[in-house]
C-alpha cells in the first residue's frame, strides 16, 4: 500500500496519542461522560491509523499479542471484577467493592475489561480486512 | 459466603463465560483450549445437575445480580422449566465438545472453535435464566454473535451463502424483539418480567399490550423457526460443519419457544382471547409445513433441518392448549427434541465421513459396513418419529392427550399425521442410505478406526442412551414435566420469588 | 417531542423497510442499520422524554434535577448501540466475504446453499442439482 511520508511518520505518535487520549477516557467515564466502550474505540481508532499508514503487520507486531487475545484478556477482567464480591463478601456476583473509601474499586477494572474487549474485537474485526 | 442461590445461578454462566475468555486469550494453545473445554463441560454439568436439584427441593430461585434489588437490577431466576433447559444445554455442550475431538471440519479451526463454543453455551444458558426483558435480549445478542462465528467455521461458500441469509433474518427478528421490548417498557415502565406480569392486568388499554405482544409473538417466532417465518432454517443449517449444526439444530430454536412460553404464560395469561387460535394456527401450519418440506428432500441434512420446523410445531401446541398438561408436554417434548436432534444430525455427521456425501442418491450400504452406526441411527430416528417405547413416543403422548382433553380433535389429528409423515421421511434415510445397495460411481472410504471412531460414536451413544432412558424409566421424568407444567400455569411462584428477594 | 420522536420513528422505519427489501445485499445491511436506530428511538420515545438536563447527580447532591431525561432508556441504548455495532461489522465482513467469492452482492445470486432445482422428486436430480449449484458459480475473474 502506498501512504504519504508523512503519515507514515506520524504514525506511530498517532497511536501513541490516541492510546493516551483513550486511557484518559477509560478513566473520565469512572464519574463523568466517557468509559471503557468509548476509550476502546479510540484506542481501536489508533491502531487502525498505524495499520493504514505502515500496514497490519507492523500493526500487529506493535500489539504483540493477536487481537482476540486481547479481548479474551480484557472478559476475564470483568469476570474477575465480578468475582471478590461472591467469594469473600458473600454479595452476588459483580456487586461493587472498593479499597475503603477510595474510588478505587472492581468497577474500574470492570471497565478495563470493557476497553481491551472492544479493543480487541474492534481490531479482530478490521485488521485482516487491511491484510487482504 | 454468598447463598446458595446465587451461586447456583451464576455458575451455569460463568463458567462458560470463564472459558470463553481463558479459551480466547489462549488460542495458540490448543492442548490447553482442550483441556479448559473438557472441564467446563464436566463442571458445567455438576453445577446444572445442583440448579435442577435445588429448584426441586425449593421451588423458584432468584438472585440479583450486583444486589440491585428487583425491579431495578437484572435478576437471573430459575423454575423448573428453566433449571431443566440450563441442564440440557450442559449435555449439548459435552456432546458436541466431544464429539468435536473427532470431527476433522473443526481441528482444521480449533483456536476458534472453543471460545465460540462457550460463548454460545453462555448465551443460551443466560437466555433461560433472564429475568428481565431487556437482558433476554443481550442474552439473544451474545447467543447470535457466537452462532454468526460458528456457523461459517470452515469457510466454505455454501456456508457464507447460508450464513448471509441467516445473519439477516436473525438480526431483523432481535431488533423486532428490541422495538417491543422498548413499547412494552413505555407501556409498564418497567423491564422486569415479573414486575411486568404484575403490572400488565392494571394496563387500561388492552389493545396496545396486545399490539406489542403480537409484536414480540413474531420475534420469538421468527427465532423458533414457526410457521410463516421459518424460511431461514433450511436455507442455512444444513450448511454448518457437523457440530455447529447439531448445536444450532438442537438449542437455538428452542430458545425462541422457550421465549415465547414464558411471554405467554407470564404476561399474557388472561383475558387475550386471540392467543389461543392464533397458536392453533401457528401450530398446524409449522408442522405441516415441516414434515412436507421434509418428505420432498434427498438430502440428510436438509431432511433434518425441515423436521426440526415440524418438531416446533407440537411444542407450539402445548402453548396454544395452555393448560398445566399441555404446558408439560411442551417441556417435556422440548427435551427429547434437543437430545433427539443433537444425535441426529451428529450421526448426519458419522454417516458423511463413513459415506462420503449427505445426498441419499450417492449413499448406500452403510448397514453392511457398520451396523452400529445403523442402530446408533435408528434409536433417535425412531423417537423423532414417536415409536414406543423412546422418549419422542411420550413426548406425543403429552401433547396428544392434552389435545383431545381440551377437545382440540382436528390439531391433535394434524400432529398425528405428522408423526406418521415423520416416520416415512427417516424411513427413507434408512432404505437409501442404510438398506440399498452401494450406487455404481460410489467411491468405497475407508472405515473410520481408531480413537475418531469412538471420538464420534462416544456422544452419539450416550445421548442414544438418554432418549432410551427417558423412554423406558419415564415416570421421574413425566412427573418432572408435570411439575414445571403446573409452576408455568399458575405463575404466582415466579412472580414472588423475584420480586420478594429484596436483601435486608 | 414525543410527536417529533414518534415521526422520525415512522420515517426511519418505512427507510429501513424499503431498503431491506432491496436485491443488493449492501442495500440490505443499511436498511439493518437504520432498523436498528428507529428500534432506539422507539426505546428513547417509550422512556418519555422528560427533560433536557443530562441525567447525572451534581456533586453534593442527592437527587437528579427536577427537569433531568430519563437516564434508563439511554443506558438501554447505549447498550443496543454497541450491540448493532457488532452485529453490523460482522454483517459486512460477511459481505465483503460473499463478494469476494462470487463478485456480487445480489442475494438472488446466492443459490449455492439453496440450488435451483430442489425439492425434485428424484434423489438423482436432487442430487445432481446441489452439485451444478457447487461447480457452476459465476465467480469473479482475478479473484484470490
Amino acid at each position: 500500500m502506498k501512504t504519504s511520508f508523512i503519515m507514515n511518520a506520524s504514525a506511530r505518535y498517532v497511536l501513541w496519542a490516541c492510546v493516551l487520549l483513550s486511557l484518559f477516557v477509560l478513566l473520565r467515564g469512572h464519574n463523568e461522560p466517557g468509559g471503557g466502550f468509548i476509550g476502546g474505540l479510540i484506542g481501536a481508532l489508533g491502531f487502525v491509523f498505524h495499520a493504514l499508514a505502515r500496514g497490519a503487520g507492523a500493526t500487529r507486531a506493535v500489539l504483540r499479542l493477536q487481537p482476540l487475545t486481547w479481548a479474551g484478556i480484557g472478559l476475564l477482567c470483568g469476570i474477575l471484577a465480578g468475582l471478590p464480591a461472591m467469594l469473600l463478601f458473600g454479595e452476588p456476583f459483580l456487586t461493587q467493592q472498593w479499597l475503603g473509601t477510595t474510588p478505587i474499586g472492581t468497577t474500574v477494572l470492570f471497565d478495563l475489561g470493557v476497553y481491551l474487549v472492544v479493543l480487541g474485537f474492534a481490531l479482530a474485526f478490521v485488521l485482516p480486512f487491511m491484510e487482504a | 459466603m454468598a447463598t446458595r442461590a446465587d451461586w447456583l445461578l451464576a455458575l451455569p454462566l460463568l463458567l462458560p463465560l470463564l472459558a470463553c475468555a481463558a479459551t480466547a486469550a489462549l488460542q495458540s494453545h490448543r492442548d490447553l483450549q482442550r483441556g479448559i473445554t473438557a472441564i467446563t463441560a464436566v463442571g458445567l454439568l455438576l453445577a446444572s445437575a445442583a440448579l435442577v436439584a435445588e429448584v426441586i427441593s425449593q421451588g423458584v430461585i432468584a438472585s440479583q445480580m450486583g444486589d440491585w434489588p428487583a425491579p431495578f437490577g437484572i435478576t437471573l431466576v430459575a423454575d423448573l422449566f428453566a433449571a431443566s433447559m440450563v441442564a440440557i444445554t450442559a449435555l449439548m455442550y459435552a456432546a458436541t465438545a466431544l464429539y468435536a475431538r473427532g470431527d476433522a471440519d473443526v481441528l482444521d479451526n480449533e483456536a476458534l472453535w472453543h471460545p465460540l463454543l462457550a460463548a454460545l453455551a453462555l448465551g443460551v444458558g443466560g437466555a433461560f435464566l433472564a429475568g428481565d426483558l431487556f437482558n433476554l435480549y443481550v442474552w439473544f445478542e451474545v447467543m447470535l454473535i457466537a452462532s454468526f462465528g460458528l456457523i461459517v467455521l470452515g469457510g466454505g461458500r455454501e456456508q457464507l451463502d447460508g450464513a448471509v441469509k441467516y445473519a439477516m433474518l436473525n438480526l431483523l427478528a432481535t431488533t423486532v424483539f428490541l422495538i417491543s421490548v422498548g413499547m412494552m417498557f413505555g407501556l409498564t415502565g418497567t423491564l422486569n418480567l415479573a414486575d411486568m406480569a404484575r403490572r400488565i392486568p392494571e394496563i387500561e388499554n388492552q389493545g396496545a399490550v396486545a399490539a406489542v405482544a403480537f409484536l414480540m409473538l413474531a420475534a420469538f417466532g421468527a427465532k423458533a423457526a414457526v410457521f410463516p417465518l421459518f424460511f431461514w432454517l433450511p436455507a442455512s443449517y444444513h450448511t454448518a460443519i457437523a457440530p455447529v449444526a447439531a448445536i444450532f439444530a438442537a438449542l437455538l430454536t428452542k430458545v425462541g419457544v422457550y421465549a415465547l412460553i414464558r411471554i405467554v404464560t407470564l404476561l399474557l395469561p388472561e383475558g387475550h382471547a386471540w392467543v389461543a387460535p392464533l397458536m392453533w394456527f401457528l401450530a398446524a401450519g409449522t408442522m405441516v409445513v415441516g414434515v412436507l418440506g421434509a418428505a420432498a428432500h434427498w438430502e440428510i441434512r436438509r431432511i433434518l433441518s425441515f423436521h426440526i420446523i415440524s418438531q416446533i410445531g407440537y411444542m407450539i401446541v402445548g402453548i396454544a392448549i395452555a393448560t398445566p398438561l399441555a404446558l408439560a408436554g411442551a417441556v417435556l417434548y422440548m427435551l427429547h427434541h434437543i437430545v433427539v436432534k443433537a444425535n441426529l444430525f451428529l450421526v448426519a455427521g458419522v454417516i458423511r465421513r463413513a459415506g462420503g456425501t449427505f445426498s441419499l442418491a450417492t449413499l448406500g450400504g452403510l448397514w453392511r459396513r457398520d451396523p452400529w452406526l445403523g442402530l446408533l441411527f435408528a434409536i433417535p430416528a425412531l423417537s423423532l418419529a414417536g415409536i414406543p417405547p423412546l422418549s419422542g413416543f411420550w413426548a406425543k403422548l403429552f401433547v396428544l392427550k392434552s389435545g383431545f382433553d381440551a377437545g382440540w380433535y382436528v390439531l391433535a389429528g394434524i400432529a398425528l399425521a405428522t408423526g406418521i409423515l415423520t416416520l416415512y421421511s427417516m424411513l427413507k434415510i434408512w432404505m437409501e442410505a442404510f438398506w440399498k445397495e452401494v450406487p455404481e460411481g460410489t467411491p468405497e472410504l475407508p472405515p473410520i478406526t481408531g480413537a475418531t471412531r469412538w471420538l464420534l460414536l462416544a456422544p452419539v451413544a450416550g445421548l442414544g442412551l438418554v432418549t432410551i432412558t427417558i423412554g423406558l424409566w419415564t415416570e421421574p421424568f413425566a412427573a418432572f414435566a408435570l411439575a414445571a407444567g403446573e409452576q408455568l400455569a399458575s405463575r404466582e411462584a415466579y412472580i414472588t420469588a423475584v420480586m420478594g428477594v429484596i436483601r435486608p | 417531542m414525543e410527536f417529533l420522536l414518534a415521526l422520525l420513528f415512522g420515517v426511519l422505519l418505512s427507510a429501513a423497510i424499503y431498503l431491506l427489501m432491496a436485491r443488493s445485499l449492501a442495500r440490505s445491511i443499511l436498511g439493518l442499520l437504520l432498523l436498528g436506530n428507529a428500534a432506539n428511538i422507539a426505546i428513547i420515545a417509550s422512556g418519555r422524554v422528560l427533560g433536557w438536563a443530562p441525567p447525572l447527580v451534581a456533586p453534593g447532591a442527592n437527587a437528579l434535577v427536577a427537569d433531568a431525561s430519563n437516564p434508563l432508556p439511554q443506558a438501554l441504548v447505549l447498550t443496543a448501540i454497541v450491540i448493532s455495532f457488532g452485529l453490523t461489522a460482522y454483517v459486512m465482513v460477511l459481505s465483503w466475504a460473499v463478494w469476494r467469492g462470487k463478485g456480487t452482492v445480489d442475494t438472488e445470486a446466492l443459490r449455492v446453499a439453496e440450488p435451483r432445482g430442489l425439492p425434485a422428486a428424484d434423489p438423482r436430480d436432487a442430487a445432481e442439482a446441489e452439485t451444478l449449484a457447487a461447480d457452476l458459480l459465476p465467480t469473479r475473474t482475478g479473484a484470490r
